[in-house]
């Protein structure tokens, strides 16, 4: 195979890894501090990427046009706006059901991503039909053999991995990060050292949520179109890879996306059989992967669980 | 006083059973139309239920109808396993009479056994699959759109005429896709074109960077999709972040505002083709779409809307003929043939399908669907990918 094709490959890999990654950590950061599934993360990227979609026609329709500052409000309005959307529903949905089986939250939270995507679909102005996504990015490109060397996916990826590296400071290094890792380890314990436990879920509900919002927002400036059903196929790719990579564990779940881009683009384009088989194929070996490693490649450091 | 009250009361209520019919005449006949009016082909779902819609109330107003007419919407999402269930519902109902059904394919043809086994005739409005009329002897089955066989050979016949040599097929890989898939190479190839490459994908995929990137190292002049508008989106803008410069052409699954709206600039010079002749230029066209204007629907009627229109008109005159019973109705559309209405002459063949002699080729040209032969391009004033 030429280099350049083989560059390119790596590259788009790459890109949507970092998108599979943002979605994972969310995933692996609720499950970590309070043993829950939250279904409907995925449509909370999609309602990321509509709010950023607003806040850019809204901006539009003020007359502001610098590209730097619409960049920067339309992702601050996605993730402060998915901020508080997570935290809601850690308030109002994770929170009372935590005395119900674990079983409970799931469908809930199964339900409220149907509930917020067709919400998206019936009350965004023409919602039904895919939405075009400015782009606001510098599209110089450099092209190298068969290689075309993007400057908006570059920079896009770079933010994506910047912003997940953040929330990996504020978990590891932050006393905000200490009280988050005591409640995942101990929540009842956390709560007799003095951890106001309610805050500590709400705030992990919030960044992780934080995070889905930049996560719609590049993938709508990546793709320069967004559909209000995204959210579905990306909330279980990004649940498939936070297990694959080890619930709990953010260096899994990052692990866990990058792995799943690769499989998607070798099931596309390395596989013999027809290219349709892609998703067959990598969820195939992500089957194999959770028998072979059930805790997930990067497994959560053993904690005692009473 | 109470006793005088209750008196009241049932004198009452006699003089209003005996007066209601007097005030209402006409029998009331429930028809049924399915479609998509959730999920990412929701557009087309509501622009042909509207026309639906319209034709009912069209109908409802004039004074000489025998029948008032209800018409029950369910939602088939596009969905084949939600396609049965809302058939079965139909079906099972004995009150609904007829019914105008899908837009999707897919949905489409899983639901024939299910309109036969419980025998309410119906009229295709949107769906394109040969084997939805032609794969079975059921005659409760009946199209007022053309199929995609004809499509594509008029498709072909027009880009091998223009000099393009070579294709890259992407596909979905539902009936639908696979059928333009399999039309589509079987005349290309009879007109000398060549495919280098034949890709399926799934109707929900949302990445096609990787497929693009193969694409662009094989270098088409023409990237041909057959699937519907929300992946024909991310293609044709995927594409354009690979850098591939082939000309785009797709199905009539991707004629629809939506497309364009969705791609903006990147959208001009899109070739696409759907059955039957413009609606702006049939003789009924222009009524059609003063009425849906004054009726003032939320949506656009999209590029079925006007079959939707013709295939509950069809059912309702029919019923108007026979009276509300859904065996006579089979019998009596058996026996349609030209039947006028704004999408030309309507005549069943045996297999319940309209012969539409006509393929209408389309191309963007500034931000609008222009028929081919009128369009900047057909006349040498712009060029396609490629200079032709």
């Amino acid at each position: 195979m030429d280099a350049g094709v083989l560059a390119q490959y790596v590259f788009n890999g790459v890109m949507l890894g970092v998108i599979y990654a943002m979605v994972a950590v969310g995933f692996t950061l609720f499950f970590g501090v309070l043993d829950v599934i939250q279904f409907a993360h995925g449509d909370v990227v999609m309602a990321g990427a509509f709010v950023g979609l607003a806040t850019y026609l809204a901006l539009h329709a003020l007359g502001i046009a610098a590209p730097a500052v619409v960049v920067l409000v339309v992702a601050c309005a996605a993730g402060l706006g998915m901020a508080l959307l997570g935290a809601i529903i850690a308030r109002w949905l994770i929170l009372p059901l935590r005395a119900a089986p674990a079983f409970n939250t799931l469908l809930v939270t199964l339900m409220l991503g149907s509930i917020l995507r067709e919400l998206v679909r019936l009350f965004y102005p023409n919602g039904s039909n895919p939405q075009p996504f400015p782009r606001l990015l510098p599209s110089a490109s450099a092209n190298l053999g068969h290689f075309t060397l993007r400057l908006d996916t570059t920079l896009l990826i770079v933010t994506g991995l910047v912003t997940i590296v953040i929330v990996n400071l504020v978990v590891r290094r932050t006393r905000l990060g200490l009280a988050i890792r005591a409640v995942a380890q101990d929540s009842e314990t956390a709560r007799v050292m003095g951890i106001d436990f309610e805050r500590v879920v709400l705030v992990t509900f919030a960044i992780g949520s934080a995070l889905a919002g930049f996560a719609g927002v590049v993938y709508g400036l990546y793709y320069n179109e967004v559909n209000f059903d995204i959210g579905l196929l990306l909330g279980v790719i990004g649940f498939s890879a936070a297990v694959v990579g080890g619930l709990g564990s953010i260096y899994g779940a990052i692990l866990g996306g990058f792995l799943f881009a690769a499989l998607q683009t070798i099931g596309s384009v390395a596989l013999p059989v027809s290219s349709a088989y892609s998703n067959v194929f990598a969820f195939a070996v992500v089957i194999v992967l959770m028998t072979w490693k059930p805790t997930g490649l990067i497994a959560e450091p053993a904690s005692e669980r009473v | 006083m109470q006793r005088y009250l209750s008196f009241a009361c049932a004198l009452v209520l006699a003089c209003a059973t005996f007066l209601a019919p007097g005030a209402d005449a006409k029998e009331t006949v429930k028809i049924v139309f399915i479609g998509p009016l959730t999920g990412g082909n929701a557009a087309l779902g509501l622009g042909g239920r509207n026309s639906a819609d319209l034709a009912v109330q069209l109908h409802n107003a004039d004074a000489k109808a025998k029948y008032t007419f209800d018409l029950v919407k369910l939602d088939d999402q596009c969905k084949p396993d939600i396609g049965v269930q809302v058939a079965t519902k139909a079906g099972a109902d004995s009150s609904i009479i007829a019914g105008v059904t899908h837009y999707c394919s897919a949905v489409a043809i899983a639901t024939v056994d299910t309109y036969h086994k419980f025998g309410l005739p119906v009229i295709v409005w949107g769906a394109v699959l040969p084997a939805i009329t032609y794969g079975n002897d059921y005659p409760e089955i009946h199209r007022v759109n053309g199929t995609m066989i004809n499509q594509n050979d008029v498709n072909a016949k027009l880009v091998t005429g223009l000099g393009y040599k070579t294709w890259v097929i992407i596909h979905d890989t539902t009936d639908y896709g696979k059928g333009h898939d399999e039309y589509f190479t079987k005349y290309l190839t009879q007109d000398g074109g060549k495919v280098l490459a034949d890709f399926g994908v799934g109707a929900d995929q949302q990445d096609f960077t990787a497929i693009l990137t193969k694409v662009k190292e094989l270098n088409p002049d023409v990237v041909y999709f057959g699937g519907l508008t929300p992946i024909g989106v991310r293609v044709r803008s995927q594409m354009d972040k690979l850098g591939i410069k082939s000309q785009f052409e797709g199905t009539s699954g991707i004629v629809s505002d939506s497309y364009i709206q969705a791609l903006g600039p990147l959208a001009e010079g899109t070739i696409a083709f759907i059955d039957g002749a413009p609606i702006e230029k049939l003789p009924g066209g222009k009524f059609f779409l003063e009425q849906y204007a004054a009726h003032k629907y939320a949506e656009p009627p999209e590029a079925y809307g006007a079959y939707a229109f013709v295939a509950a008109n069809l059912i309702m005159d029919t019923i108007e003929k026979v009276g509300p019973n859904r065996k006579a109705v089979i019998a009596e559309l058996a026996k349609t043939k030209d039947y006028p209405s704004i999408v030309g002459p309507v005549t069943f063949d045996a297999h319940g399908q309209n012969i539409v002699p006509i393929v209408t080729a389309y191309v963007v040209q500034d931000g609008k669907w222009v028929v081919w032969h009128d369009s900047d391009y057909a006349k040498g004033k712009r060029k396609l990918a490629g200079g032709k």
